[in-house]
């Protein structure tokens, strides 16, 4: 008994299991875990957990928080796809928990079904899947990501066409899940580009007619940190859920750097 | 004038330095690339396809073709856009991999020290190549 309570106790779960769903397999999800003040480093950890083809795979992390092991620590916030507080690395790509569903990730035939979960490279881990996430809100800050303009302010709102609006209309998208920046190669380096998600914020505001910030925004990705950094591998474009051409605006940035004067 | 931004939202990184080196790096490499195209495949196409191939060269056919500049100049274009190219590329490289500051700098001191060396040898070469002395 005593043995129990010191299990109870370490796992921090709820107590007892939910019953099975009808037709839910048990999949293994196998996850990287890093507790800073025991472990030196990053461990990978299997758990069975009863899934339904429809699940998404932050409900399988949830059973595995309420009812396995509640140390396990993850961000999650609205769980649909909005807030962005969920990227990790899914079966090795990057994706949200709460929009990859579990029958995307079954093996064929009678094969055990393993879905691995990671922490979004290129970030410092607090713990388990929760990672950093202030060099990519620094990057994101650094580009001036809010509206400036000069001279008087306006007596009224400030006009826009259809056309313009439809110029920038991609990169307002972005949910700032970091899927893309964690995605970049180029990012997991130490050195300190800005990283795809921060150079898509920019281009939201350099193509925006209202705006008359671009000039300082191009000076600043022009920097050695800057879209030259880019190889164009295009795992940012294949990372972002929310569909955003996010290869294409950097290209697009390249371009304005170009042939702006 | 300009209206003053609110401090607390400014950067924390050093300010963009107004320099458009990497922006003329990056032009440089695609200008170059295309020209390699030209250059490199003209010169494959004469050395190793037409008129005999490989077999053919010899001290006379080298000597014969440098007393000509153009093809001293397209020599010597191909030498230098080719070797700033690769060594362009081998710096992002560098920048891209390169874990520590000291590797890095190292790194990129072998690089330019073997850039040097090639570029001042084949230029050197090529202005002075002497078709007069002995074939052996």
């Amino acid at each position: 008994m005593s043995t129990a309570t010191v299990v109870e106790e370490k796992s921090g779960a709820r107590s007892g299991q939910p019953p099975v769903a009808d037709g839910a397999v048990t999949v293994t999800v196998k996850i990287l875990r890093f507790n800073p003040e025991v472990d030196s480093e990053p461990r990978w950890e299997s758990f069975g957990v009863p899934a339904l083809p429809t699940d998404r795979v932050l409900n399988l992390l949830h059973y595995v928080k309420w009812y396995l092991d509640g140390t396990l620590t993850f961000r999650r916030s609205c769980a649909h796809g909005i807030c962005g507080s969920d990227a990790m690395q899914i079966n090795g790509v990057n994706r949200l928990a709460c929009k990859v569903l579990v029958k995307d990730l079954m093996s064929k035939g009678d094969k055990q079904t393993t879905i691995t979960v990671a922490p979004i490279k290129g970030l410092p881990v607090n713990k388990d899947l929760l990672v950093d996430m202030e060099p990519f809100m620094e990057a994101f800050k650094a580009v001036k990501p809010f509206l400036i303009t000069y001279g008087n302010e306006p007596t009224r709102e400030r006009i826009q066409s259809a056309a313009d609006r439809e110029r920038f209309d991609d990169t307002t998208k972005c949910i700032l899940c970091a899927c893309c920046t964690t995605s970049c190669p180029v990012f997991w380096n130490e050195g300190s580009y800005f990283g795809p998600a921060a150079i898509v914020n920019a281009h939201r505001f350099i193509f925006d007619s209202r705006d008359e910030g671009a000039e300082e925004r191009l000076d600043i990705l022009n920097d050695a940190e800057g879209v030259w950094r880019c190889r164009t591998t295009f795992n940012c474009t294949d990372a972002c859920p929310r569909g955003i051409q996010v290869t294409k605006a950097i290209q697009e940035v390249k371009r304005a750097l170009l042939f702006r004067r | 004038m300009a209206l003053a931004l609110d401090k607390p939202r400014a950067p924390r990184r050093p300010a963009a330095r107004r320099s458009n080196f990497e922006l003329v790096s990056w032009l440089f490499m695609r200008i170059s690339g295309l020209a390699l195209i030209v250059l490199v495949l003209g010169h494959l196409l004469i050395m190793n396809i037409l008129d005999g191939g490989v077999h053919r060269i010899n001290f006379a056919f080298v000597a014969g073709r440098w007393s000509s500049p153009f093809w001293q100049f397209w020599d010597l274009s191909m030498l230098w856009l080719a070797e700033i190219h690769g060594g362009n590329g081998l710096r992002t490289v560098i920048n891209d991999y390169a874990r520590k500051d000291s590797t890095r700098f190292w790194l990129k001191i072998m690089l330019y020290v073997s850039m040097v060396l090639i570029l001042a040898l084949g230029s050197y070469v090529i202005f002075t190549f002497d078709a007069t002395i002995p074939a052996n």
